[in-house]
Formats: C-alpha cells, sequence, structure tokens
C-alpha cells in the first residue's frame, strides 16, 4: 500500500535569506544594489556640501552668455561674439571631423600593413613589423608632438616665398603651398552659388562682377547628385547581371555606362554653379584663399591613423590567419588569381573576427582625439573642456556636458558598427 | 520630511566644510610646508635654475610667506600649473596659494571665488615680432598669425582688439610659454602676444634678443598678483600683509641687509611695529611676532626681488615703471602697519 506524504507546508524564515541558495543570490543582489545607491548618494552629497563650500551653483547658463575667444579653425560661423554653446559645438564637430578622417585613414592603412605583414616577401613583411611594433609600443602623445615638430621645423614660413628668388616655392602648378603653418590647397567656390553671391561694384564702367562663393547648399546638391550617380550604377550592374544570367550574354559597355552615370550629372551641376578653382596665394603675412588644412589637424590626423593604424594590422593579421588555409587551398585549385582569393574568399570569412575589435578601436580613436590640445587643435576639449571651462569656472558642468558627449559619440559609433557586424557575421539558422 | 533631512545633511556638511576651510594657516603648519603656485618656467618670474631650485620674483613672494608663517623660506612645495590648471588647483585645495603673474579681474575674483592679495606687478599685454617682419605698430598686424596662450585673459583682450581695429587675426593656441616660444622661433606664428614683462622674460632667453622687438602698444591693464581662496579670510590677510611687508619695507629702506639690526629697535615707531619689536600686529595675525622680519630677510624687499630677478641688471632688464613706489612716482602703495 502506498502512502502519499504531504509535502510540509512552506514556511519562509529569515535565515532562508542566508542559508537557502534559491533565496541567497536574490539577498546578495538586494545588499550590492544597496550599497550602490549609498554610493551614489555619498558621492552627490559630497559634491553639493563641496559646491556649497566654494559658494558655486550648478547652472548651465554660462553656455548662452559671450564666449570672447577666437577659434582658428571653424566648420561653422563662429566669432568671439557667439555663445559659449556655440564654441562648443565648433569643437565638436572639429573633434568628429578628426574622428572621422582618423578612422578612414586607419582602417585602410591597418588593413593593408595587416595584409603586407602575411606578405612571403620578406622585406615587406618585416617592414610592416617595424611599422606596427614601433607604433604600437610608443605612446600617442609622442607620435602627436613628433610629427607636429618635424612639420613646423621641416617646412618653409610662408615669408619664404616671397622675393623675385624665393627660398621656398609652390607645388603642383603653384596650387599647394606647403608651409610650417600647414598645407593651403585649391578650393572649388561657385559664381552662381545656391547661398547667393555678393556683387563686387563695376569698375571703370566694366560689368559687375561676382565674388565666387560657396555655401553648404551647394555641396550637399553635389553630393546628392554622387550618391544618386552609385546609385544609378548599381542598378545598371544588376540590370547587367540579370540579363547575362537570363541569356548567357552581359550586355556590352556595361562598365562606361556606369563610369558616365556618376560622373556626368556630377559635372553638369559643377557647370551649372559656375565651379571655380580658389588657388592659394600670399598676401599679408599669410597664404589666403583656398583651403588651409592646419599643421595641428594634419599631425594629429596621421599620428591617430598611424597609431591606431598598427592596432587594426594586427586585427586584420589575426583575422585572416582564422581563415584555414584549405579555403586559400579550394580558391586557387578552382583557378582563382591570389588577389581575387584574398579579396573574395578570405577578407569576406576574416571580416567576422575583424568587425568586433575594430570597433572597440574606433572608440579609442575618437576619445585619444582628446589629446589635441597638445598641439593646440581646437577640439572639444580644447574649447568646451578648455577655455570655456578656464574662462567661467565651470568645470563640473563642463566636464559632465565633455563626458556626456564622448558617451554619446562612442554609443552612435558602436551602433553603427554593431549594426554592421550584424550583416556580416556568420548567419546561424 | 526626507528632503528637510537631505537638506540638513548638507547644511551641517556644508558648514563643516566651510569650518575646515578657514583653517589653511593650521593646514600649512601641520604639514610644515606652503604648497605654492607657479608657472612652468617663465625665467625670471618662476623657474627652476640649474640647481633645480624654484627662483624668480613670483618665487620670492612664496617663500616670504613661508618665511613668515613658518619662519622657513625653503618650506615650499612648489607646484607647477599652466594657465588652464591654476585655477582649479587653487579652488581645490591642491596649492595654498597661487603667485604666477595672474592678472586680477572682476570675474575671477568674484564669480571664480577668489581672494587677490594685492597687486605685486603691474603689467600690459603687448607684441613680440622678430624684427626682420618690418612691423613697427601692432595695428599693422591684420592677417597675421599669434601664438597665444591658452587660458589666459589674453586671449581675450586679443579678441577685444582686433575686432575694434577690424582686423583679422590667426590664433595659435599653445599651453605653455616654452611651446610658445618653440612656435614663434620656428616661424609658426608671426607675433607672440602675451603680458609685456613675459615678453621681456621670453626675449631674454633667446639666442638673439636684439632680433626681436616688442611693439610699442599695450593693449589692456594686467595687475598681476598672488591670490588665495575665497572664504579663508586669516590666510589671505597673511598673503596680503606679507606682500604689504615687502613693499613697505622698500618704502621704508629696510632690507635683507639691514632688517636683523633694525628690528632690535629703532626711532621710527612703524619699523618697530612692522618689524615687531612694538606692538602685536603678529599676534593679530596670528603668526609670531617677528613674521615680517622673516619674510623680509627671505628674498629681501620688494625692491631688491624686483633687481635682483627682473631689474635693469638682468637679462630681462625691465624698468621699474609703475612699478615704482609711489614716492618715486610709481603704483606701489601700501597701507599703514598700524
Amino acid at each position: 500500500m502506498t502512502s502519499i506524504t504531504e509535502p510540509p507546508a512552506e514556511s519562509f524564515r529569515l535565515s532562508q535569506l542566508i542559508y537557502d541558495t534559491r533565496y541567497r543570490s536574490m539577498t546578495i543582489q538586494v545588499v550590492a544594489f544597496a550599497l550602490i545607491l549609498f554610493a551614489i548618494y555619498w558621492l552627490g552629497r559630497n559634491i553639493v556640501a563641496n559646491l556649497e563650500d566654494l559658494g558655486k551653483d550648478f547652472d548651465f547658463g554660462f553656455l548662452t552668455s559671450r564666449a570672447g575667444y577666437d577659434i582658428n579653425q571653424r566648420l561653422i560661423e563662429y566669432s568671439n561674439e557667439s555663445t559659449h554653446g556655440r564654441a562648443a559645438l565648433v569643437g565638436i564637430l572639429n573633434t568628429l571631423l578628426v574622428a572621422v578622417l582618423g578612422c578612414a585613414l586607419a582602417t585602410v592603412l591597418g588593413v593593408i600593413a595587416g595584409v603586407l605583414r602575411l606578405s612571403r616577401n620578406w622585406i615587406v613583411a618585416r617592414l610592416m613589423t617595424v611599422y606596427v611594433e614601433g607604433f604600437r609600443n610608443i605612446p600617442l602623445l609622442l607620435w602627436i608632438i613628433l610629427i607636429f615638430a618635424v612639420m613646423t621645423e621641416a617646412t618653409p614660413r610662408p615669408a619664404d616665398f616671397r622675393g623675385d628668388e624665393p627660398a621656398a616655392s609652390m607645388i603642383v602648378g603653384d596650387s599647394i603651398a606647403v608651409t610650417n603653418r600647414g598645407i593651403y590647397i585649391p578650393n572649388v567656390l561657385f559664381t552662381r552659388s545656391l547661398g547667393g553671391n555678393e556683387v563686387l561694384p563695376a569698375a571703370d564702367g566694366g560689368a559687375a562682377a561676382v565674388s565666387p562663393a560657396a555655401s553648404s547648399l551647394d555641396w550637399l546638391l553635389f553630393i546628392a547628385v554622387v550618391v544618386a550617380g552609385f546609385f544609378g550604377a548599381r542598378a545598371i550592374g544588376r540590370w547587367a547581371t540579370a540579363t547575362q544570367e537570363a541569356t548567357g550574354i552581359r550586355p556590352p559597355g556595361t562598365f562606361w555606362m556606369r563610369v558616365a552615370v556618376i560622373i556626368l550629372p556630377a559635372a553638369i551641376v559643377l557647370v551649372a554653379l559656375g565651379a571655380t578653382l580658389d588657388l592659394p596665394h600670399l598676401r599679408g603675412f599669410n597664404f589666403t584663399g583656398g583651403i588651409h588644412l592646419r599643421n595641428s589637424l594634419i599631425a594629429l590626423w596621421l599620428a591617430l591613423s598611424l597609431y591606431t593604424g598598427a592596432f587594426i594590422a594586427e586585427i586584420v593579421r589575426a583575422g585572416i590567419l582564422s581563415v584555414s588555409n584549405g579555403q586559400t587551398e579550394a580558391a586557387f585549385a578552382l583557378g582563382m588569381r591570389p588577389n581575387w582569393t584574398m579579396n573574395l574568399v578570405i577578407l569576406p570569412q576574416a571580416m567576422r573576427v575583424i568587425i568586433p575589435p575594430l570597433i572597440s578601436h574606433y572608440l579609442n580613436l575618437t576619445k585619444n582625439s582628446s589629446l589635441a590640445i597638445a598641439v593646440g587643435y581646437m577640439d572639444v576639449r580644447s574649447t568646451l573642456g578648455g577655455i570655456t571651462i578656464n574662462q567661467t569656472g565651470r568645470e563640473l558642468e563642463g566636464m559632465l556636458l565633455l563626458g556626456l558627449f564622448y558617451l554619446v559619440t562612442s554609443l552612435i559609433i558602436s551602433g553603427v558598427m554593431n549594426m554592421y557586424n550584424n550583416s556580416v557575421k556568420l548567419k546561424e539558422r | 520630511m526626507k528632503k528637510s533631512v537631505f537638506l540638513g545633511t548638507i547644511a551641517v556638511a556644508g558648514l563643516a566644510a566651510g569650518f575646515v576651510s578657514a583653517q589653511t594657516l593650521d593646514e600649512v603648519r601641520a604639514r610644515g610646508e606652503l604648497n605654492c603656485g607657479v608657472t612652468t618656467g617663465l625665467v625670471g618670474f618662476a623657474a627652476p635654475d640649474a640647481n633645480g631650485q624654484w627662483d624668480g620674483f613670483d618665487v620670492g613672494v612664496c617663500r616670504a610667506v613661508a618665511a613668515a608663517v613658518l619662519g622657513d623660506p625653503t618650506a615650499v612645495s612648489f607646484v607647477p600649473t599652466t594657465g588652464q590648471t591654476r585655477f582649479t588647483a587653487l579652488a581645490s585645495g591642491e596649492i595654498d596659494l597661487l603667485a604666477r603673474n595672474t592678472t586680477w579681474t572682476f570675474s575671477r575674483d568674484v564669480d571664480l571665488r577668489f581672494e587677490f592679495v594685492g597687486v605685486n606687478y603691474y603689467d600690459g599685454q603687448g607684441f613680440m615680432v622678430p624684427r626682420e617682419l618690418g612691423v613697427s605698430s601692432a595695428m599693422e598686424l591684420d592677417g597675421a598669425t599669434v601664438c597665444i596662450q591658452t587660458g589666459t585673459t589674453t586671449e581675450l583682450n586679443l579678441a577685444d582688439f582686433f575686432a575694434s581695429n577690424n582686423m583679422a587675426y590667426e590664433p595659435v593656441p599653445i599651453e605653455t610659454n616654452a611651446e610658445a616660444q618653440q612656435q614663434y622661433l620656428a616661424g609658426a606664428c608671426d607675433v607672440y602676444t602675451t603680458d609685456a614683462s613675459g615678453l621681456a622674460a621670453t626675449r631674454a632667453t633667446f639666442e638673439d634678443p636684439s632680433a626681436h622687438v616688442v611693439l610699442p602698444e599695450i593693449i589692456s591693464k594686467e595687475p598681476l598678483g598672488p591670490l588665495v581662496r575665497h572664504g579663508d579670510n586669516e590666510w589671505g590677510d597673511i598673503a596680503r600683509w606679507t606682500l604689504n611687508a615687502l613693499i613697505a619695507a622698500e618704502e621704508l629702506g629696510i632690507t635683507s641687509d639691514n632688517v636683523a639690526e633694525l628690528a632690535q629697535g629703532t626711532s621710527n615707531p612703524e619699523i618697530n611695529r612692522m618689524l615687531g619689536s612694538e606692538g602685536d600686529l603678529g599676534a593679530m595675525l596670528g603668526l609670531a611676532s617677528d613674521w615680517a622680519v622673516n619674510a623680509i630677510s627671505a628674498g629681501g624687499n620688494y625692491g631688491e626681488l624686483f633687481e635682483a630677478h627682473i631689474g635693469e641688471d638682468t637679462a630681462i632688464g625691465l624698468a621699474r615703471g609703475l612699478n615704482a613706489q609711489w614716492t618715486d612716482g610709481g603704483l606701489l602703495y601700501s597701507p599703514p602697519f598700524r
């Protein structure tokens, strides 16, 4: 005869919180949470008390007051009459500029160096080893300062371009000037700009001259047309492939059609807007006209790219080595050439290993750009986190804003890169 | 209820913190050392000499305060600060006194919560250019590239000067005087601008100082002086009256040579009061009665400090100008010791 014993009624005792494994983890978490809350409260109270003690309040009103200082590199309109908030925005754009340029160049350098380091050519492989080890193992700040020093000490002064027998001359048909203040390159201006042109008064009864200008509208139009051209070219490519798959014959001349779809509309836009080249020329103390790439930007850009590129090279090498050698042999057996094998077989598979660590190096590069102050590049750390804090005495507010900016930027970069990673990672079904 | 407890806690903590901050003198005594903020290196004002000892005009103020408080002019720990870090260092309590040619302005005194204890050098912002540039006036600088130390009043004066004269310029922001010097000499900027005294000090270190001219225009008033945190008035008084003692000592003819002799007692009651042989001014400050004797014997009176570090007999070669005693037509005027 079987007897069913009733399980004893669940009674909860306080000691179960520690001795019962069902509750123990919960207890630990609650205690840890309480401790963290207390730590945050303690820190917050400390800040409030210390601010009180210094007689300071917590106020972001300084962002709307007049900045009073000038910034040399501005991507948007700014003068010393503008506000501290606007100065911070100028700095943010400068940071983003060097970050984007840096990430692009670092990727190119890293992929090339990573692939070449695996080369069977002994000299090439060793050279790349020297590059990678040299840049990886010396602090970034030294590279920034070294490149900046070389650029200011080894290049001619603008004054050297003066006179009948100048000590220095411009290169590429008198269009580019390399000076110790930066590199001046030609700029494209429009005589029929969408942003409107300033009309210079006519001299001696001649026709009124129009001063060329460039507004962001012009460039947006140009970029839109080029992007549309690329989509058009891809559509032609898809059409050609579909025709080839259906009939076995690829329509002739598709390559030239694709080139024309990209170039022709862009050229028409440039002509319609009346594009002219604005060449740099020496006037007064400096070169005027053209685009001034300051030494601070170039030094920071090169140093960030070379430094991060060395790390990316190692990631790329690891990614390629992770693809088994059998893949290469199989591709060769099919008669593929080595560069096709690399581009079509190995790199796509290596991407899965490369992308995740690459994200963190993009983030590092962006955050490392805050070393800009070493060469006087006016990034957000120098404007908001430097001069503004110094002039207004709002250290806490400024640093919080600065931290928030870097946090948001990093999260956006990793978000975008994660989306890309999801598109290339191994699809498991 | 919760809120009131929170606010109460804050108030108590604030009071306690306020009480603590009023004790800079005790902290310095307990530490046995004065933490003094100076520049990262400006010859004549504050720079380490060949033996690594800090030396200069601003350093002299630090040593005088240390001597007055601790009786030992060498009991100073020098903290080099840049234009950007100096105020944070002082506000956070990392340094007790900032003697780093800092301009006394309204917003620094009131909004940044500091206490300027006086002026030890009356200065103004000037421009230096290479002689070969052929520029003779700051009005000819339209379009020039200007090297400038960031985080200073010079940055704001420069923007105002060029804007009000309708001229354009390209600022090259730089962190320290040494970097500015390197950039200027390499020709990466046409002009270097800072306080005229700083220009003279910088030029003195050049290989060929005569190849550079300081333009005649002085575009601002820059009263430079030592400062302390707001709120600790006892400590502020000590710094203020030490500086005044140095200035008054020159006026009264007290030098580092004769101070010990005069401290025995003289027929001039003001000297007697200052040097402690009469009255108890030292005790009012919370210091020993020979505080001023120590301060003056540390590096001499104001005039001696000036001549030894930045005067006309030094490489920097600054004339007394505005920084002469009021009796000689200058602006130096110490309130009476009474």
